[in-house]
Order: C-alpha cells, then structure tokens, then sequence
C-alpha cells in the first residue's frame, strides 16, 4: 500500500511526526502495563525505557536501551507512537530499534554513553531522533545531525524543574539574541555556540529553531508542565514524576491536562486539586552524576 | 476578514495556524467552547485522535463543536481531524470520541508506523498542479459515503474528501508551504457567507 513511499524518512516526514506531538506529554514507561496506563491518561506518546530515570539513579550501574520484548510488548499493548532510548552513540542499538519499527528514537544522556566524542548521524536512519540540550550550540550540534526534535535535558529522575528551566531559558535567551544580531555578527554567534553558521542564520530568520523543541528532565506537577509551557517549550517528558508519584493515573491526567491548558489559572487549580504525593524529588546539591553533562 | 478557529487541544496546531495567517485570516486557537462563539470556520489539526479525544470531553469543547459542525459550520480536518470528524473509525480506542458529521469509513493508523510515513505529489481537484501530500502515521479512508465528493486518490485511494460544509484530508497540507489546499478551505468559507 505504501509502495510508493520513496520519501519515507525525508526531513519533513520526520520533523513532521514532532509537530503532531506538540501540545502534548510523552510518558517514561517501563511496562506494557504502564504503557497503557499513560495512553488512558492521554499521553501523545510513551518513551520505553528500561527502567525510570530516578531507579537508574538509584541504582547505578550501566543503563542501556530496554530490553527487545519490553519494546515490543510495549507497542502491542497501545495505538499511540512508541518511542524508545538508545545510549549517546550506540547507533547499533538505534538499528535495532529502527528495525524494530520504533516510531521515535531517543539518544539519550538518562542512559550511559556508548561514545565519549560522538554522537549518532542520524542522517543514516529512516526513523525520525530526538536528542537532548542544555544550551543553543548544543541544539544546533545535534540537528546538524539530524535530529528532529530537541528537548530541554534539565535533569531527569531529580523531580526538580530547575535545570529544565535553566536550560530552556538558556536555550530561548539566545535564540532571541541571535535575532537581533545583524548578519556579521552571526559568524561571531556560530564561532561562540560551535554551531553551524547556517543552522545559525536559520534561527537568526526562523526566531526558532527548525525543528520543534520539548522539555524534559524534573517535571512532576501540573504546575511544571505549565512552566515549561509558558516559558516556551512546546510539549512536555515527563520520567519518573508520573510513575514514581503516589497515584500515576490521576497525575498524569492532569498532567496532560495541564499542558493543554497552560495558560489557563484557574483550570490548573481544578486539575492539580486531590492527586496524592509527588515523587519526594532531590535537590541538585544532592546529586553526584549530572546527566545533563553528558553529550558533547 | 473571516475568523477561523483552530483547535489547539494537542497536535499540529501552530502549523495550520501560520498557513491561515499568510492567507490573510484571523485566527483563533480553540481550547474552550466560548472559543468557538463568532468562528467562520474551524480547523481540526493531526495529532493524537486518542488524546484530543480525551481533551475535548474534558474541556466542553466536544458536545458544542459537534452541534456547530452539524448546523453547518465550515470545519477542515486533517489526519487526526478527519478521524475526530468521520462517522465510523475502526482500530479506534473503545472510549474514543467522533463528531461522526462526514460519511466515511477510516482506519487509524491504516498506513502503519512512523517508518511507513511518506510524502508524495498528488493531484487534488480544484488544484492545477500536483500539491505534496505528506502522510505522518496517516489513517486510511477505507469507505466514502454517497453525499461526499474525492478530491484525491493515491494508490487508488481516498486521500482528500469534502461533504457540504466539510473538507478533510489524511495528509498534512500544513506541513509545506504551499498554502493552495487552505485555499480551498477559504473558498468555501467565502462562497458560504455569499450566499449568507
């Protein structure tokens, strides 16, 4: 039916699956049973991972991508896009998930780098990657690769905003400084972010990046995900806050409803009203690995 | 100038959005049902048909949006929007919701996975050369009821339809720049508050 599909996996088809994921919340789930537990809440899509970031915290040890029957129990058991995460590099394990028909990969800090100076070209996929940033020249790096998709990386499995919000802070600052600066001081701006100068003179046009950019890593209230959504980012991942919290089904709707309705006070009040405890969170003092500092 | 609505509950809205801004309309993003008092038309974006499902019970929007459509207001669906839009879906989620305003049959998903997306020129009626459709995940128009028109066919299959006030699509037309196919949609606002 599709045998005309020569274009499968073009720039647009690709970049164009992150557009019809805007406005929405992508859900960490480690089983089939919370992969259906999301897609009940309305998550636009689910990450499948081996375990939650704030376990692989926990935990220590090497984190890879999840296991191939997870994966595919994962997909059977919900109609929504399933993505999945592969190690910084690992592109053996993104063939794998390509062939397994993932319908997004992410190349992810959250699990251990495979490759300590590069990152995967993306170029050489069908299936559509998202990666993460902490800053402007790092979004640009990985979309010179190839990505599709940018998310804030803030830090995942803390429950705590506040390096999602650095980042997108970061991120958006300077994206509203480039489009101010005039067209010799773009070289300067793409010598400073080790970005392409293209790439940079694209933001410097578009007043955006040229592909759509979520935020992840910290959110576990309504209230996070409509910050993200004020401060600019166009959907949220949300990781360990859902699962990790006292009742999953409850927050992640409103979590979902929140992201809708960002802007709007009053329904956020009604929807963050009776969900039980957050995940109990840490503070980054507390932390010894910063994922966030992973990816070059 | 018209007024044209855009939901904004979850999906490719902003696209739809900057297509109808350069053809010179106001737009509205829709989240609740005061947003659709005053709309000459409303678009329903791709996305996800489960989660806008969901948000347009819980937001109101839902039992509104479907009268108005009923009493005739021009409404353009694409991907997702044509799911909210068609009368029977199959592969849907059992609590899945449908205005079911347009008579025809979809499959969710019916193109497949995200590595079976693909883009390709097709010819629409009422364009003059071939417009770039592009299928993201796309459903499949298995069945066209009697009142609904085909505008395009790939394969030998529906892939752009319209009814009286209802032109639907299972490609993105707001996923290029070529903004023809909301023309379309313009036209039939404007011949509508014609004969207003």
């Amino acid at each position: 039916m599709t045998s005309t599909s020569s274009n499968s996996g073009s720039m647009r088809v690709n970049r164009g699956l992150a557009e019809m994921l805007k406005g929405g919340v992508i859900m960490d789930v480690v089983t089939p049973g919370q992969a259906k537990i999301a897609e009940d809440a309305g998550a636009c899509a689910v990450m499948a991972l081996e375990r939650v970031p704030a376990d692989i915290r926990r935990d220590g040890g090497v984190a890879r991508m999840s296991d191939i029957e997870m994966i595919e129990g994962i997909q059977a058991s919900v109609s929504i896009p399933v993505m999945a995460k592969v190690r910084i590099g690992h592109f053996v394990e993104a063939q794998i998930l390509q062939s397994l028909g993932v319908d997004f990969i992410d190349e992810s800090e959250v699990l251990t780098p495979a490759d300590e100076a590069h990152h995967i070209d993306k170029f050489n996929f069908t299936v559509p990657f998202v990666c993460g940033a902490t800053n402007l020249g790092e979004a640009l790096r990985r979309i010179s690769e190839g990505a599709c998709m940018i998310r804030s990386k803030g830090e995942a499995g803390t429950g705590n905003i506040v390096e999602a919000v650095r980042h997108l802070r970061s991120i958006i600052g300077d994206i509203r400084r480039i489009t101010q600066a005039d067209s010799a001081e773009l070289f300067d701006w793409a010598k400073k972010l080790q970005a392409p100068l293209p790439l940079v003179q694209e933001v410097a046009e578009l007043g955006w990046l040229p592909v759509p950019m979520f935020c992840a890593g910290g959110i576990a209230t309504p209230a996070d995900a409509a910050l993200a959504m004020q401060l600019g980012a166009e959907a949220v991942f949300v990781g360990s806050g859902i699962f990790k919290s006292d009742e999953p089904a409850p927050r992640a709707r409103a979590i979902v409803e929140a992201t809708t309705h960002f802007r709007d006070a009053s329904i956020l009040v009604k929807v963050s009203r009776g969900l039980g405890a957050p995940m109990t969170g840490i503070g980054m003092d507390e932390i010894n690995q910063r994922y966030a500092e992973r990816g070059w | 100038m018209p007024i044209v609505g855009v939901l904004a509950l979850q999906g490719a809205f902003h696209a739809h959005a900057r297509a109808l801004k350069q053809l010179n309309v106001e737009v509205r993003e829709v989240r609740l049902p005061h947003d659709l008092d005053g709309l000459d038309g409303i678009v329903m974006p791709g996305g996800e048909s489960t989660t806008m499902s969901q948000l347009l019970l819980s937001s109101g929007v839902f039992d509104v949006l479907t009268q108005r459509i009923a009493d005739g207001l021009l409404t353009m669906g694409t991907c997702a929007g044509l799911i909210l839009l068609a009368e029977r879906v199959l592969d849907a989620r059992p609590d899945q919701v449908s205005c079911s305003v347009l008579d025809v049959t979809v499959r969710r998903n019916g193109y497949g996975r995200q590595i079976n997306s693909f883009e390709t020129d097709i010819a629409v009626t009422g364009l003059e050369t071939p417009f770039t459709a592009v299928f993201i995940r796309a459903p499949i128009i298995e069945e066209v009821g009697s009142g609904v028109e085909i505008l395009a066919v790939h394969n030998g299959v529906p892939v752009a339809v319209a009814s009286q006030n209802i032109l639907a699509a299972s490609f993105h037309p707001e996923l290029t720049s070529d903004v023809r196919f909301h023309e379309l949609f313009l036209h039939m606002i404007s011949s509508a508050s014609t004969v207003r």
